[in-house]
């Protein structure tokens, strides 16, 4: 059978083109490579190379012939033995399958709230979280995020520290204080000033089997290295039909410090819980600080561990146990009540404490939710308070726009729609670029009373 | 360190080549067809609306990654960027699921989630397949840090483009690996143009293989239309590596005929350049004349290769077609491992 050339499609869009010239005319040899003609495309002229080898028996569409559809057969070339009354055009050209409509993506064709029910996130679904009965001890969260390290690589070879200043500085905020001296230069290593660098070093030696902990020495520098996180770190399990995965924790002080201004003041939890692909936890007590992290680091996934600096000085009471572990996922009520329900992470748990305290004071009764992690969110625990409760007020220090407030927003309307007595409330961060004035830092970033009168106005108080 | 002169290799190719042992020169022979047949036959699967997206041939590169290939063994590691079918096939991945992924098929190494520029395997050693210039750079080079953490005495293959050799993080990860003596080689395939900037247009020292040299990294330049030259500079290097001495860079000296991707018209070169460089310098056709010239290969034997590759590629084309499109439950799945009990 003489070989047919079709019509190609020179770009992602093409549906046809013009045949503006032949190279090869009847009786023209042909071997791969060879260009056979020029096609006019709605964006360029491009040339049409042979993949066969043989002799060009039918010319099957003239010279500046506009409108061809691709696929359409334009030239036959005879094999070796085969005459040219062999070249009679096939009757039908058979359809290749890509003509064929796509099925359309189930995610396209049915609403969000059934793409959500699919199998996968309910696997993220976390195990039950173990009550600890045994002993504790006071220490910081610094010393507990140490701890967790610690801990973590005298159990596993393949974890390491990596990142500026973690080694003979001890840490830029004294965090991995005496590790280069108990595990050596090998596995706690001093980086350049290079984030972008050493984190996609970082995922590299993860895709290897090592677990690196990269240290940022705040978020606000892992912007330079966003695409070596979502792109390469987040995605690659994906892409790669799931073999290529990546266990790596990337943990640093998020959110604002005190008093140094915009760029280095920024909470980056909405950022990182919206990509799929990576787990995102941001703790505020000691213990959940050393459970959650110890966590993150047996993790197989890329997780993204927001610290605050703020934080790093106080001191809880957390479990002594190597073994103590506190599951990704999972939501913590850390004070109940009855009357209003307020979600709160990583520092602004405590101001939301400090809150509910002055509540009492006026009768009313707010149960405080540590979110604990923010991807998977445990909607399960906020929604069942808010089923009691009626009202929701959510905290954060970041900004508002498409903040983890606006997604407990949507959730809300999803799930406890008939179950709200008000409006949502979300205190958030000022919707500005962070001030380093001491009076403006303070107007930007949420207060304890703001998250009392939020309070209120949904008890209608 | 110093770093090495710039190589006129063409006057010690007849040498070199007459150091290996013919079977090995089959071989490579061999192995370029196979890539040069495959991307060819992508191309008109491409142009046949089968495979979608960017799509990028390694059309006349052949001799660098088949050169390199050689001079490695399976346990040592390739990552690269998204002009990488070729790369692939030379580490020894089946044709059939390379190209079952290009045309978003079950059967294709990614399943269909990743398409022609992000394919892995770890049986062979792959680590893809990225789609961001540049961003393989950092992971080559972990990989290379993970390689000599484990205690091995294997390296990391990491190729870039004339493009990517201007990006900051491969500043990055030349200073590190240099810094930290990783088993990194870094192979920049300088195929003269950077989708249509030329070297000349976007570097200020066209020298690539320069650039390391503020680091101390050593660097060659090597024709790439030569795989024998490719060869003996990759032998070079992986020593070097091997023995601890931190990273090499060699600037490969490559064309490509096709375009930058499959809708790239090329404008921003001659007609006579690529048809000078696919007349003088194709290195399927300067090896296949060595062979038969030097009387390592009969014509016949030869044949017989032109069809096992034919067959291969066919058979590749036919699997990718056949195998169904992935299951749409599939949509939701290997975006996380899931944890084992702790």
């Amino acid at each position: 059978m003489p070989i047919e050339v079709l019509m190609p499609a020179l770009s992602p869009t093409m549906t046809e083109g013009k045949l503006a010239k032949w190279h090869k005319k009847v009786g023209d040899a042909v071997k791969a490579g060879d260009v056979l003609a020029e096609i006019e495309t709605d964006k360029a002229t491009m040339e049409v190379e042979a993949v066969d080898e043989g002799t060009v028996g039918t010319i099957l569409v003239e010279e500046g012939t506009d409108a061809v559809p691709v696929n359409q057969p334009i030239m036959l070339i005879l094999e070796e033995g085969e005459e040219a009354g062999d070249a009679k055009p096939a009757a039908a050209a058979p359809a290749p399958p890509a003509q064929v409509e796509p099925e359309p993506a189930p995610a396209k064709a049915e609403p969000a709230r059934a793409a959500r029910a699919e199998p996968a996130p309910r696997k993220e679904a976390p195990a039950a979280e173990p009550e600890y009965t045994g002993e504790t001890h006071s220490i910081t969260v610094r010393e507990a995020l140490r701890d967790a390290m610690s801990e973590e690589m005298r159990r596993d070879e393949t974890v390491l520290l990596l990142g500026e200043e973690v080694g003979e500085y001890q840490g830029a905020y004294k965090v991995s204080q005496g590790m280069l001296q108990e595990f050596g230069a090998k596995r706690v290593i001093d980086t350049p000033i290079t984030e972008q660098g050493f984190a996609g070093l970082g995922v590299g030696a993860g895709f290897m089997g090592l677990k690196p902990i990269v240290e940022f020495m705040t978020f606000n520098f892992a912007m330079q290295a966003i695409d070596q996180i979502i792109n390469s770190a987040a995605k690659t399990l994906y892409m790669s039909g799931g073999q290529m995965g990546c266990s790596i924790v990337f943990r640093g002080p998020n959110g604002a410090a005190s008093r140094v201004a915009a760029q280095h003041s920024q909470c980056y939890a909405s950022w990182y819980a919206h990509c799929p692909g990576l787990k995102v936890v941001s703790p505020w007590s000691a213990a959940d600080a050393k459970g959650l992290l110890k966590a993150a680091i047996r993790d197989p996934n890329p997780i993204i561990f927001l610290e605050h600096e703020l934080l790093y000085g106080q001191s809880f009471d957390v479990p002594t146990d190597p073994d103590f572990i506190v599951p990704i996922g999972k939501a913590k009520v850390v004070r109940a009540g009855s009357h209003v329900t307020i979600t709160a992470f990583s520092r602004m748990v405590g101001l939301a404490l400090d809150a509910a305290a002055k509540l009492a004071e006026e009768g009313i009764e707010a149960e405080v939710i540590d979110l604990r992690t923010l991807r998977p969110l445990d909607t399960e625990t906020v929604v069942a308070s808010v089923r009691r409760t009626n009202r929701l007020v959510s905290v954060e220090e970041g900004w508002p726009y498409a903040g983890i407030g606006s997604e407990l927003s949507a959730v809300m309307m999803e799930q406890c729609f008939d179950d709200l007595d008000a409006p949502v409330v979300r205190v958030t961060g000022a919707d500005v670029p962070l001030p380093y004035a001491a009076n403006l830092e303070k107007l930007a970033l949420p207060q304890v009373d703001h998250i009392v009168e939020a309070a209120k106005a949904v008890c209608y108080r | 360190m110093a770093v090495a002169k710039r190589q006129a290799s063409a006057p010690k190719r007849t040498a070199k080549t007459a150091r290996l042992d013919p079977d090995v020169l089959v071989q490579m022979y061999r192995d370029m067809l196979l890539i040069r047949r495959f991307e060819e036959k992508a191309g008109q699967m491409y142009g046949m609306g089968l495979i979608g997206g960017f799509c990028h041939l390694y059309i006349g590169q052949e001799a660098v990654v088949v050169g390199m290939q050689s001079a490695i063994t399976p346990d040592d590691a390739v990552v690269t960027s998204y002009r990488d079918h070729g790369h692939m096939l030379a580490c020894g991945m089946d044709p059939r699921g390379v190209m079952a992924e290009l045309t978003g098929r079950r059967g294709g190494y990614s399943r269909g989630k990743g398409g022609s520029m992000h394919m892995f395997s770890r049986e062979k050693n792959f680590y893809g397949g990225h789609g961001i210039v540049g961003a393989q750079v950092p992971l080559g080079t972990g990989i290379g840090f993970a390689l000599k953490y484990k205690g091995t005495d294997n390296a990391c293959l990491t190729y870039l483009g004339d493009g990517a050799v201007n990006q900051g993080q491969v500043y990055e990860s030349f200073n590190m690996s240099a810094l930290w003596k990783l088993p990194v080689i870094y192979i920049i395939e300088n195929n003269r143009y950077a989708m249509g900037t030329s070297v000349q247009r976007s570097s200020a020292s066209p020298d690539l293989f320069e650039r390391g040299a503020p680091y101390g990294i050593p660097g060659k330049q090597v024709d790439g239309m030569d795989v024998v030259a490719v060869k003996a500079a990759g032998d070079e290097a992986i020593a070097h590596v091997r023995a601890g001495k931190g990273p090499y860079i060699l600037e490969m000296m490559t064309y490509r005929y096709r375009g930058h991707s499959m809708s790239d018209p090329a404008k921003y070169r001659t007609k006579e350049e690529v048809n000078k460089m696919r007349s003088e310098h194709d290195p399927i056709d300067r090896m296949r004349t060595a062979l038969l010239d030097n009387g390592w290969a009969k014509e016949e034997a030869l044949k017989a290769i032109d069809r096992e590759v034919k067959d291969i590629v066919t058979a590749a084309a036919e699997f990718a077609q056949e195998s169904p499109e992935p299951d749409p439950s599939e949509l939701f799945t290997d975006i996380l491992v899931e944890a084992k009990a702790a």
